[in-house]
């Protein structure tokens, strides 16, 4: 190891929606080349932690370094201090994010959408942002769809150009918000495959997902969450077959058949 | 003197003292819709920006030229203003009257544009690390036109009609020129219908290159109809 930080450190973190506390208390640490998959009930904020690692989401109190630096804010005499707009933007660069619903832009082809962010943010020749792109559109096994636009791939084909496009900014870790939750059944695997494939090639990955397939087959570690908190931490195996805590238990027994 | 005079008729649909009018009102138009979009893109980002100043001052101004006819605001400016020192010419007063008015309205329309745009294409285009004028320029905007361009367009048809109230402040435009041709030739209806037809030919010219501009900016959204167009023609050269 390289780095003498973790990729991911969160210390104390706590979320509110006005009245409504989503996160509590959340301490986590993610060593670089680590892959987490987070579960949990639905409203357990889970999304929320994700979308707080790239300051997507404010937290309220406690703090969220991603490889040493602290996110989102700067500190000033012990006190944080939330950074501008445009200096937020700059530490987003390197935390690459897919969504649930893909959210490519519609308006761009396959290869524009994932040269955009290069070109205009990277300010990449746009021939090496094109070739870049062609590479990544092979690499998630789409090389003949540069020219299609999102409306005409397939939702799993959507959601590789999504993983093509982050994975364009180079980053040094990759979020996955539910990637698979919006997918007819038979297109969950190539999207999964991609997924599996990054992970052998040692990117720090986040997910936040439902296929219990993903996280026994890919994941070094499982996070469960319930209510804002994390409630038990283990490597899959640990946790599908010797799960300690009761909640844990009883949502296992619920989605698993 | 007859009902109707077709040899008058036609050399007002001819004369180039009433086509400088026209051309007047084009440019008019096209100077004044700029104006009304720079504004009224500037009116709407601050709108949106949360930020308390800027958000009261974009309201105070849609506020204030929305809910005042533009024929006073046109007066005010062009015969008001000198009362404070502020003298501005005939064409300046136009200009300021019709593109700031026009503005408030487009900043409204620009507004609900960019409202239109899913929140996950924000989160998208934020994820990847683009500040606010990137995330605008490159995500936002282009698909905020789709929604925008048919209200703009209406507005500028509006806009090539209601430039006529700058008569009023004797802006030599289409309108304005008729009415003085009027008071030498006394063909009234022959006069003003010609007016009206090249009132007609311009909105119509608009209306076309409307069209194009509306499938311009629907491009992506109208892929699937073409899709379906292809896939149609391969099917037929397949058999």
């Amino acid at each position: 190891m390289s780095t003498t930080y973790p990729m991911v450190r969160v210390e104390k973190v706590d979320k509110y929606f006005g009245d409504l506390h989503v996160l509590r208390n959340v301490d986590l640490e993610i060593q670089n080349s680590e892959v987490v998959v987070v579960i949990g009930p639905s409203g357990s904020g889970k999304s929320t932690l994700l979308r707080c690692l790239n300051h997507l989401e404010k937290i309220d109190h406690g703090r969220i370094e991603i490889d040493g630096r602290l996110i989102g804010y700067r500190e000033v005499n012990g006190r944080p201090l939330e950074l501008s707009e445009s200096q937020v933007a700059k530490h987003r660069r390197d935390i690459g994010m897919v969504f649930q619903q893909f959210n490519l832009f519609p308006h761009l082809n396959a290869l524009e959408n994932i040269a955009a962010a290069p070109i205009n943010v990277l300010k990449k020749d746009r021939n090496a942002a094109h070739a870049q792109a062609r590479e990544l559109l092979a690499l998630v096994g789409l090389p003949e769809k540069e020219q299609s636009y999102p409306e005409q791939l397939s939702g799993g084909q959507q959601q590789r150009v999504a993983i093509a496009r982050a994975l364009a900014m180079e980053p040094k870790l990759m979020l996955f918000d539910e990637p698979t939750s919006a997918l007819d059944p038979e297109m969950i695997k190539e999207v999964l495959d991609v997924m599996i494939d990054l992970s052998q090639k040692g990117m720090t990955m986040v997910v936040v997902t439902h296929e219990m397939g993903f996280a026994r087959a890919a994941a070094d570690r499982v996070v469960f969450m319930d209510e804002g908190q994390i409630v038990e931490e283990a490597t899959p195996e640990d946790f599908f077959e010797r799960p300690k805590h009761q909640r844990t238990k009883l949502f296992l027994s619920q989605i698993l058949p | 003197m007859k009902a109707w005079d077709w040899p008058a008729f036609f050399e007002y649909l001819t004369s180039p003292f009433l086509m400088m009018g026209a051309w007047t009102t084009i440019w008019l138009t096209v100077v004044s819709m700029v104006i009304g979009l720079v504004l009224g893109l500037i009116t709407a980002l601050m709108r949106l920006s949360g930020i308390p100043v800027l958000v009261a001052i974009a309201r105070f101004y849609t506020w204030l030229w929305r809910g005042t006819p533009l024929l006073v605001q046109l007066i005010i400016i062009f015969t008001g203003l000198p009362q404070l020192g502020i003298r501005l010419n005939v064409v300046q007063s136009a200009l300021i009257g019709l593109g700031v008015n026009e503005g408030a309205y487009i900043s409204e329309i620009i507004r609900a544009g960019i409202q239109s745009v899913s929140r996950g294409q924000f989160d998208a285009a934020r994820a990847l690390g683009m500040n606010f004028p990137t995330m605008m320029r490159v995500v936002i905007l282009p698909q905020a036109a789709r929604v925008i361009i048919p209200p703009l367009g209406n507005n500028f048809n509006g806009l090539l009609k209601t430039s006529s109230l700058a008569s009023v402040i004797s802006m030599e435009e289409l309108l304005r020129r008729s009415q003085m041709l009027t008071q030498v030739q006394f063909r009234v209806l022959e006069i003003f219908v010609v007016a009206a037809i090249f009132y007609l030919i311009m909105t119509t010219i608009w209306g076309v290159i409307q069209g194009r501009l509306e499938n311009y900016f629907g491009r992506g959204h109208a892929a699937s109809a073409r899709r379906t167009a292809k896939a149609v023609l391969d099917e037929q050269d397949a058999r």
